[in-house]
């Protein structure tokens, strides 16, 4: 499977190691160098210097044959709308962003985006446990 | 009518300041605290301090009563998605966002937005037609980039000028519906006559905006 994954947060370098480490074919874009060493040496895949919101970043890496998609900048704003030009513009099967903002993610399921809300797994994980009886 | 701006910088300000002049409702939305103190000055209620793609500030700012919410920020991730909460939320009947990189134009208007506006684009193609004349300028794109407004200066071997607007052979789809001169704004009708150095605004379908180009050349 050929992935681009936006946004090399701890969350993105993590799953970008994990994958190619299974045999993906892996890109990372990120606007900042320093985030882009998350990576480590074992990571093998393409690591681009450049904006999501951006064509030219995208085909960089690879968007044109990619079988999927993720955004998980640490900006909601940047993530939908990356997500929403890619599924737009590429036909890409498979598109998964993050954001953070509850009530964003709520709205924007409207428009059949795969939204992950870590704020309300979280929050949901931790009420689960917390209703447990000791 | 009832307009929200959302972005309080030079831009933002500038618009509601106009707004207001013309007597319309405004809200501006601003969410730097320092901005929105030195705001505030200024418009006292009419500005509030709040990040426009959060719910909370949309509600507060009783966002389904607005006719339309302009989005003004730096940033285009940003004014796209404030757009596309306002519509999907609150379907407030129309949204114009400002596009800082002409190349996303596109991608909001697919994406919903009703008008776009690019002060990148409108600078560059203004600066242009100082250099030379009979430039197509876009001033306003609408319903998903079918239909555009432009703007041109006629020069002295346009095929448009010393002739009755009706004797013209416009392309289908586009209509000639200002022309400018000296101090003088011109509403044509058939028999109107347009002369070198007008400047004159056209409304033009997508299909048919080369064959209109060619025109001018």
């Amino acid at each position: 499977m050929k992935v681009v994954i936006l946004g090399c947060s701890r969350v993105g370098a993590l799953l970008a190691t994990e994958l190619f480490s299974k045999g993906d074919e892996v890109s990372v874009i990120d606007q900042n160098p320093s985030s882009l060493k998350r990576l480590g040496k074992e990571f093998g895949g393409k690591s681009i210097l450049g904006i999501g919101i951006d064509e030219e970043a995208l085909r960089k890496a690879g968007i044109d044959k990619a079988d999927a998609f993720v955004a998980v900048t640490n900006d909601d704003n940047t993530n939908l709308m990356a997500a929403q030009l890619v599924r737009e513009k590429f036909k890409i099967p498979k598109i998964l962003l993050r954001v953070y903002d509850s009530k964003r993610a709520q709205a924007f399921k409207e428009l059949d985006l795969n939204i992950v809300c870590p704020t309300v797994d979280t929050a949901q994980k931790m009420e689960t446990f917390l209703s447990e009886k000791i | 009518m009832y307009v929200i701006v959302v972005g309080g910088g030079q831009v933002g300000h500038s618009l509601a300041r106009l707004l207001m002049a013309e007597k319309h409702e405004v809200l501006l939305v601003e969410k730097d605290p320092a901005r929105y103190s030195k705001l505030s000055e200024e418009f006292g209620e009419s500005v509030i301090l709040g990040d426009g793609a959060e719910l909370d500030t949309l509600m507060d700012m009783g966002v389904n009563r607005a006719d339309v919410l302009v989005a003004v920020t730096g940033m285009d991730q940003d004014n796209l998605i404030i757009c596309q909460m306002a519509k999907i939320l609150y379907l407030i009947p129309r949204t114009i966002a400002r596009v800082n990189d002409p190349k996303n134009e596109e991608i909001f208007q697919s994406l919903g937005v009703d008008a776009t506006v690019s002060s990148t684009r409108i600078i560059g193609s203004l600066i242009e037609e100082k250099i030379d004349a009979g430039m197509f300028i876009p001033l306003l794109a609408l319903k998903g980039g079918e239909v555009e407004i432009f703007q041109t200066q006629l020069s002295s071997d346009s095929p448009l000028i010393d002739k009755k607007i009706s004797k013209l052979t416009l392309p289908q789809n586009c209509i000639i519906i200002a022309a400018l001169r000296e101090n003088q704004i011109i509403i044509p009708k058939g028999d109107t006559i347009l002369k070198e150095n007008d400047t004159i605004i056209t409304l033009v379908g997508k299909n048919a905006k080369d064959t209109f180009k060619k025109l001018f050349l």
